[in-house]
């Protein structure tokens, strides 16, 4: 079973192993609205923390997808590429944009579990 | 729903309209042209081959086209169009019949300079003019529009700080500060200037948070780059003390002229302490925003900047007006000019000069000065007029456009972008929506001078009736189901994006895509 | 004053409301050191009769082009344009009209933008093009930067056959963006070596076709280089009514192509305003800059037209957007469409070849006076000539004999001393055979 952490960017990352899988939460994308394009990062690229790792674009709106933790990409969702609108209908599983290799696993620390999430938004 | 009951009217003579290629009639012509010679070309065998793919109509045809197009558009010809930050006044006939006298319409920019004397007499009493208004020495003709007036500041800005790191030995100045309710070029200019951009928050009265831009100035930053009035359509009350606080860090001071039309004749830019600013000659100087241009966005300059305005340089000597076009011409050297380059093809927009040129000359210095009062008094009659239905995010008075954000709406079910559609009915073009980014769900109203206080209170009457019925029980529906009467609906922009479809193409090639 | 509806009963009433004695106290937000109770030092408002009489003593000072000979080109294109054009350009809901930002009620503005886009795309022979940029030289400008994003490569690598505007707007563009412009020596006869300068730090060769100096050229064999070598070719497109009768670039594999569409339905205007066309590959979409409409469905389900892909521009995107531009040239792009509507397949095509036998016919004409020879061994409407004689001041010798001759070199190059005897010459449409033999009679006296 993989854990699933959020920062306040609103990504997620599930993590099972030294492998996780990186997606924008049901918060975000409600409010982006209807996605229309989605840019995730090129296989084999190493992505730092809190840097720009893909991007996701609705109507009105581009916003910058940060990597939640530093890693190795190691595939990519090409569904959403070709249908963007599986992010808003399934943003915490089918909507996913891409697995990387942790490098640094102790970056997990710094980020919130579902509850301190949950409650992190409620305060926006 | 409002007090004078209004009829779009001309529903009955919309008619529907095909593409000029679904209308292609192979024949028919709509010019009548010579039989060409028939000598051996000289194309070095580079002859097209193919068909082109363009339809072939008779004049008729082409004319009907166009005219029905265009009864599909709102223009301020035909609605009052209050779209903030826009400018949308009325632009004179005249100015359109001056830009077509034979002598300024049918020149060519390559002619010898004695054969267009009365032309560059024009762009300098033109630049006069506008020198004179913003209280500046000098300025660059030749930016096509005010996005590209921005980075012909930033240009100047950047080449004055590198000549002055090579004499002093300062560090390098690579950030501009620019507030979060800057228009989206502002940080886009200063990025293709190879800046970083490092946004500077509002105070609470939507002004700049002059502690903020004080912590955020340093050795490093090359400019502010401000828009006064600012976005939010507002003075900037502090600015002289923005402005001593920017030059105390060695840094210059921009100013997006954008909103330039609310204070033209009543205050100088150049008494403000600014060292750059473009003027968008559509906007304040009434040339006509045709669809989406083209524009003309002269930049005056300080003293401190004018030696790297672009080329070309309009001079006058003993034989008259001439232009520099070469940063090596010995009349550089003279005027003390050392051009970034070269911005644009030609020498600027000329057209727009003109129109620009006829309309100061119309209204004059007095007439000017009243336009920017009238401009003024109508928001901020709107404002007033409008306050007790609406929210205004910041307390008045404002300048030449009202603020309001979507408080109003809170629980309605109703959005700005509903009452926006719900104007279109009512035979109004909507103000700006969502722009200033600083308030939720911004409705931005610039009414100008050009209109009537009986089209005002027409206005003001239609959104208090549409506030009051956004607050009523079960309206939403009505809202979300607006506009009715449009040519076309509410259209859906996310499919256009997800599969965007930007030329028209054949049926065989269409199918043979799918 | 006729522009200002308010009346000072109106005024009253207002400031009554807003509860305010006058207008000044709307403005004290101004610092007091600013405020200026005087209008400033120019001249009063004046009536219609009295600006246009102003106005036209600007306009006499000028030689128009359509009252003497003349024959110049370098860019800028003198062209018949049919009177329905300039009709309906002035319909108030064409001129008076915004950015289609309510695309409700703005159909006619976003039909028109979507027919220019696929024109200009057939015109190229590229598959896609956008709603128009400031003009040829910026759009070049943008095409360059827009090839150091998608190759990732600092290198832009400009041809001496280029238009000189496009050259130096590219270089000053491009010089605080860590970008490096190479620019060739000017190249009147097509010398000069492009593929020996491309390496893996180019990002792209931008060429002209038909060049500044009138050369016609077969651009595949250098496009195929290009993509071997992992950059892109531009091509600009200095006098799109050319495209009517030589390859258009999409059919020789360029990757962008740039050009100056004020020849079609713009008129001269001492140069400006014009409008850039820009077309490219459809994969490079989200590179490209600058406004686009795309088609759509209603609610009712009706086909219709939008702004699209807005996630690009600066309103959205600020420091990141692909430009900076904002608006596009959207009058001068419904001339432009509409001329070429007009003109159609049949009558484009009939018009260009017309420019083609004007120019081939004036070329001959010329070559035929002692000590002037052609320098373009191919040419479409405008050519370069060599004269025994400086030509900027033949140039001007024949303007005091009211004749406008062409355009010289030295305008551009004033530091070439090789190039001082160039001088380009251009036929269209509007040039009559009396037009050419006045030239050549006034030429052989100066020479």
């Amino acid at each position: 079973m993989a854990e699933v952490y959020f920062t306040k960017e609103h990504e997620w990352i599930a993590v099972s192993g030294g492998e996780a899988t990186v997606g924008i939460t049901a918060y975000a994308q409600e409010h982006l609205g209807d996605l229309v394009y989605v840019e995730p990062p090129e296989v084999g690229k190493t992505l730092a923390q809190g840097k720009e790792a893909a991007v996701v674009e609705s109507v009105k709106a581009a916003s910058d997808v940060y990597s939640p933790v530093s890693g190795e990409v190691t595939a990519i969702n090409k569904s959403v590429v070709d249908q963007p609108g599986l992010v808003n209908e399934s943003p915490e599983d089918k909507g996913w944009l891409y697995r990387l290799k942790l490098s640094s696993p102790d970056e997990l620390k710094a980020l919130m579990d579902r509850a301190a999430y949950d409650a992190f938004c409620a305060t926006l | 729903m409002s007090a004078v009951t209004m009829t779009p009217g001309h529903r009955g003579m919309l008619l529907e309209e095909a593409l000029i290629f679904e209308q292609d009639s192979p024949g028919a012509a709509a010019v009548d042209l010579p039989e060409p010679d028939e000598l051996p070309d000289r194309l070095g065998g580079l002859e097209r081959q193919g068909p082109i793919g363009l339809p072939d109509l008779a004049e008729p045809t082409v004319v009907r086209h166009y005219t029905r197009l265009s009864q599909k558009n709102f223009g301020i010809d035909s609605v009052f169009y209050p779209l903030g930050s826009c400018t949308m006044k009325h632009n004179p006939r005249l100015n359109e019949k001056m830009a077509r006298l034979p002598g300024l319409a049918d020149i060519h920019p390559f002619q010898p300079q004695s054969t267009v004397q009365g032309a560059l007499a024009l762009i300098d009493a033109c630049a006069h003019w506008l020198k004179t208004l913003t209280g500046m020495p000098a300025v660059a003709m030749s930016p096509a529009a005010g996005a590209h007036g921005e980075f012909c500041g930033l240009m100047a800005i950047r080449a004055a700080l590198d000549r002055r790191a090579e004499q002093t030995g300062e560090v390098e100045r690579r950030r501009v500060l620019v507030p979060e309710s800057a228009h989206g070029t502002n940080p886009a200019s200063a990025a293709a200037c190879g800046f970083t951009v490092d946004p500077v928050p509002a105070n609470a009265r939507g002004r700049v948070d002059l502690a903020a831009l004080k912590a955020k100035l340093g050795p490093d930053v090359a400019a502010f780059m401000l828009t006064n009035p600012n976005t939010c359509g507002l003075f900037e009350n502090e600015i002289l003390d923005i402005a001593a606080a920017v030059h105390d860090a060695g840094a210059f001071f921009y100013c997006d002229g954008a909103n330039f039309n609310a204070i033209v004749g009543r205050v100088r830019p150049g008494d403000l302490g600014i060292d750059v600013m473009h003027i968008n000659l559509h906007k304040t100087f009434s040339t006509p925003h045709g669809g989406g241009g083209p524009g003309a966005g002269p930049t005056v300059l300080s003293a401190a900047l004018a030696p790297f305005a672009p080329l070309p340089v309009v001079i006058h000597d003993a034989s008259g007006f001439r232009l520099i076009e070469h940063a090596h011409d010995p009349a550089a050297r003279v005027v003390d000019a050392h051009p970034v380059g070269r911005l644009k093809g030609y020498h600027g927009q000329f057209g727009t000069f003109v129109r620009a040129l006829t309309y100061m000359m119309s209204m004059g210095a007095d007439g000017l000065r009243q336009a920017s009062s009238d401009a003024v008094l109508a928001a901020n009659y709107i404002l007033a007029s409008l306050s007790p239905d609406l929210t205004a995010p910041f307390p008045g008075p404002c300048m030449h456009e009202a603020l309001f954000d979507d408080r109003f709406l809170r629980d309605t079910g109703v959005s700005t972008l509903d009452v926006a559609k719900a104007l279109l009915d009512e035979g109004f073009h909507p103000m700006t929506m969502y722009f200033p980014l600083v308030v939720s769900g911004a409705l931005l109203i610039e009414p100008t001078e050009t209109e009537s206080k009986a089209t005002l209170d027409r206005f003001i009457g239609t959104l208090k009736g549409l506030a009051a019925k956004a607050k009523a029980s079960g309206a939403a529906e009505a809202f979300h189901a607006a506009p009715q009467l449009t040519p076309r609906r509410r259209l859906d922009e996310t499919a256009a994006a997800r599969n965007p479809v930007l030329r028209w193409r054949p049926e065989p090639e269409k199918k043979a895509a799918e | 004053m006729r522009y200002l509806p308010l009346t000072d009963t109106d005024r009253r009433a207002m400031l009554d409301v807003i509860g305010a004695k006058t207008v000044d106290d709307l403005f004290v937000d101004v610092p007091h050191a600013a405020r200026r109770s005087d209008p400033v030092d120019l001249p009063h408002h004046a009536g219609e009769l009295e600006v246009e009489r102003r106005i036209s003593a600007f306009a006499t000072q000028n030689v128009a082009a359509g009252s003497v000979p003349f024959f110049l080109g370098a860019g800028n294109y003198r062209h018949h344009i049919p009177a329905s054009v300039d009709a309906l350009i002035q319909r108030g809901e064409f001129l008076t009209s915004y950015t289609p930002y309510q695309p409700e009620v703005s159909q006619g503005t976003l039909q028109m933008l979507f027919e220019f886009q696929t024109q200009v795309a057939l015109l190229t022979g590229m598959e896609i093009a956008n709603a128009s940029m400031y003009d040829g030289a910026t759009a070049c400008a943008e095409a360059a930067a827009m090839a150091c994003r998608i190759t990732k490569r600092p290198h832009v690598l400009i041809s001496g056959g280029v238009h000189p505007h496009y050259r130096s707007v590219t270089a000053t563009t491009l010089q605080y963006t860590g970008h490096d412009v190479e620019l060739l020596s000017p190249d009147p006869i097509g010398i000069e070596d492009l593929m020996g300068r491309i390496d893996s730090d180019t990002a792209c060769v931008i060429v002209q076709n038909p060049g500044f100096f009138g050369g016609v050229r077969d651009l595949a064999p250098l496009a195929s280089f290009c993509r071997r070598e992992g950059a892109l070719l531009i091509v600009a497109v200095a006098e799109p009514v050319s495209l009517g009768l030589i390859q258009p670039p999409g059919a020789m594999d360029a990757d962008i192509v740039v050009a100056e569409g004020q020849s079609l339905g713009v008129g001269l205007s001492f140069g400006g305003p014009g409008l850039g066309l820009f077309a490219t590959r459809e994969k490079y979409l989200r590179q490209m800059p600058g406004r686009l409409a795309g088609q759509t469905r209603d609610v009712d389900g009706r086909r219709g037209w939008v702004l699209t892909l807005s996630t690009r521009e600066q309103h959205i995107r600020r420091e990141k957007a692909t430009s900076n531009i904002c608006t596009n040239s959207g009058l001068c792009a419904l001339a432009f469409s509409i001329h070429l509507t007009l003109l159609g397949e049949t009558g484009l095509k009939t018009l260009a070849r017309i420019n083609h036998m004007n120019a081939v016919k004036l070329a001959s004409k010329l070559t035929r006076i002692k000590g002037v020879r052609l320098q373009s061994q191919s040419f479409f409407n405008e050519f370069a000539i060599t004269l025994p004689k400086p030509a900027a001041e033949v140039v001007d010798r024949l303007a005091a004999r009211k004749i406008l001759a062409g355009v010289p070199a030295s305008r551009f190059y004033p530091d070439y001393e090789e190039l001082t005897e160039l001088l380009l010459v251009t036929a269209t449409e509007t040039t009559t055979e009396a037009d050419m033999d006045a030239l050549v009679d006034a030429l052989k006296e100066v020479l």
